[in-house]
């Protein structure tokens, strides 16, 4: 049996981040994520792993240092929360643009502005669409567990080396605070240098007689040549949405009526479906694990299947677009949310969900 | 001597760096820009760690440094060089790692990422070229403008009461204990230059002593901002830019020092 650990979703990214490999971590304080960096402080992996933790000045160094080691083909990421990811988004874009790996963490806090240090889901389109200049997408998971915070560091750079592209683990307070039992997987060393030249021969290692300088740089200012990029970059995006979707479905085969619902909203719709299944109404649940891409096919077969969809975020309705064109006339979708840190309980969702299709 | 004499291996008293690519260079004929490249492409040689070397540029005239000295480079965002000096040495400890920063990107824009790189006794080389001016914008107030001195955004001189001082970071990251080395020094002349070429090598050697961040500024010319010939440009510089900003070595703090 694997060990088993109680932690906060938290705690779970930076045991993680050091099991798995990860080369360096920079990050600032703030609420509710402060534990991320506090528990590497703690854990000292310089000292056993060799990673780098720093404590930057702000979340925009944090982010830029997480650009320069991303450049020397480094497994490295960051943490934060909403108003410190709205600092970074000058430097996800370039990231992006850079065509860099790297892991960013959100939990979410509800904004705008210094908001509140409650849980909220409110940075989806920020993350989601883009958030910084130009046009880019990050790939985004989201976790709705302190083993999911565990696991999607792993598969977060995964993806992000597999794609040379930046990815946000999209938590929020409550996937944060939360203690759960993690099981530890198998360890994984850092990747030695020769690993970094196979995986990363892009990278700033050095240039040694015999090869082409490595330049990581996001500018060019020819017209056609930075055309030409953006359409490398949509392919890319096209790549990606073909092959990395992952959604989890609960209830869904006979399902009359879908939830929609991400993160910890999903854990609590999949409570509210039970409720309303034990009253005789077929109601199914739709997690999309990764937002970007976005499980557009899965909510396009079910919306002709069922006869509404409720979007449930904790935000003023940000999803419900996507699943609206997902969706695409083909039945009612409709949205019911929580804002200011405040959390739906499963039975206001059923609530909700009965006034919404007309239901007693 | 004719051309086919001149050319001769023994009668050659001057040739390119090795380690100058030979892109044409997008530099303003007279700009120091062209002159600091060429200073550190010599000292890269000369030591001998090309292979080891990682040059951070940034959002500024000098943005395309990377087509010039043939190391391998990272292109920051604008002021935030130091923050990924900070992770590629941090990362890879056995590198050379530099910034090459200019006075909009570096005192004004970036002031944070300096300050703390420095604060924090990052083991890196930063070449700060302070020209006075938004070079690459087209002319614009830096934070590093002289008093009375005439940009498109101070078109009637800078004004104290509107804008602000000059602001001298140099002297500021000096009294920062991170700070192991830290000199200004300028182009205008060869034998500045040679003395320029010494302190970026001193700062380059510093920097794999583990004693501190090295601080190289170089008081500059940008003759389009200034609007001046390049001859013009560099007299205006020795009159007025020295007077306010004094060149030779502001700190050197020696390994024995240091213990
Ligand atoms: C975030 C951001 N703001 C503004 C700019 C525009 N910009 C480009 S270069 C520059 C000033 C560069 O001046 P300096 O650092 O002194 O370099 P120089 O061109 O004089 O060598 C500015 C403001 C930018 N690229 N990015
Ligand atoms: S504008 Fe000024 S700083 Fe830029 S290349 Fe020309 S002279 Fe040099
Ligand atoms: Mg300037």
């Amino acid at each position: 049996m694997a060990e088993k650990i109680l932690m906060k979703g938290n705690e779970a990214i930076a045991v993680s981040a050091i099991r798995n490999g990860v080369d360096g971590y920079f990050g600032y304080p703030i609420t509710p994520q402060s534990e991320v960096m506090e528990t590497l402080m703690k854990e000292k992996p310089w000292e056993t792993t060799g990673m780098v933790v720093l404590q930057a000045e702000s979340e925009v160094s944090s982010i830029n240092m997480v650009y320069g080691g991303a450049s020397c083909g480094k497994k490295v990421m960051t943490s934060s929360s909403s108003p410190g990811i709205s600092l970074m988004c000058e430097g996800i874009s370039y990231i992006a643009g850079s065509e860099l790996p790297c892991v960013i963490v959100n939990v979410m806090r509800g904004g705008p502005g210094l908001g509140t240090i409650q849980p909220s889901q409110s940075d989806y389109t920020q993350c989601v669409k883009g958030g910084g200049h130009g046009d880019y997408h990050c790939m985004v998971l989201a976790p709705a567990s302190a083993q999911d915070m565990y696991d999607f560091v792993d598969w977060g750079f995964e993806l992000a080396f597999k794609y040379r592209n930046p990815v946000i683990v999209l938590a929020d307070g409550i996937i944060g605070q939360l203690m759960e039992k993690v099981e530890l997987r198998p360890v994984k060393p850092r990747r030695t240098e020769e690993e970094i030249l196979r995986v990363a021969p892009w990278a700033t290692t050095g240039k040694p007689a015999g090869r082409e300088r490595n330049i990581i740089t996001s500018l060019s200012l020819d017209s056609t040549t930075q055309e030409n990029f953006n359409k490398k970059l949509l392919a890319k995006y096209e790549s990606i949405k073909e092959n990395e979707v992952r959604f989890s479905e609960y209830m869904t085969d006979d399902a009359e009526y879908l939830f929609v619902a991400f993160g910890c909203s999903s854990r609590i719709c999949e409570a509210a479906t039970d409720i309303l299944r034990q009253e005789g109404i077929k109601a199914g649940l739709l997690r999309p694990i990764t937002l970007f891409p976005f499980p557009e096919k899965e909510i396009a077969r079910l919306a002709g299947q069922v006869k509404s969809i409720m979007s449930i975020e904790l935000n003023l309705g940000q999803m419900v677009e996507d699943v609206r064109l997902a969706a695409n006339g083909r039945c009612p979708v409709g949205f019911y949310g929580r804002q200011g840190g405040i959390v739906f309980t499963p039975e206001e969702i059923a609530g909700e969900f009965k006034k919404f299709n007309n239901l007693k | 001597m004719d051309t086919l004499d001149i050319k001769r291996p023994e009668n050659i008293v001057y040739r390119k760096p090795a380690l100058i690519t030979d892109n044409v260079m997008h530099y303003c004929p007279g700009c120091s820009h062209g002159t600091v490249h060429k200073l550190i492409a010599e000292v890269i040689e000369e030591m001998g760690i090309q292979d080891k070397t990682v040059g951070i540029s940034p959002v500024g005239c000098s943005v395309f440094a990377y087509n010039y000295i043939d190391i391998d480079w990272q292109e920051a965002a604008h002021g935030r060089a130091p923050a990924l000096a900070t992770a590629t040495k941090r990362l890879c400890p056995d590198k050379y790692v530099f910034t090459y920063q200019g006075d909009g990107d570096l005192a004004s824009i970036g002031t944070a990422e300096i300050i703390h790189a420095c604060s924090r006794g990052e083991n890196i080389v930063v070449i700060f070229i302070n020209n006075g001016i938004y070079g690459m914008t087209g002319g614009q107030m830096a934070p590093t403008t002289l008093l009375g001195m005439k940009t498109s955004t101070t078109p009637y001189g800078r004004d104290a009461k509107l804008n602000g001082f000059p602001l001298k970071i140099t002297e500021m990251l000096a009294a920062l204990d991170g700070t192991a080395y830290i000199t200004r020094q300028s182009v205008h002349t060869a034998a500045a230059a040679r003395k320029a070429k010494n302190a970026i090598r001193k700062g380059f050697e510093y920097s794999h002593l583990g004693i501190g961040l090295s601080f190289i500024e170089i008081v500059s010319t940008c003759n389009s901002g200034w609007k001046l010939s390049p001859v013009e440009a560099n007299k205006w510089m020795v009159e007025n830019m020295f007077a306010k900003y004094p060149l030779g070595d502001i700190k050197d703090t020696s390994i024995a020092e240091k213990k």
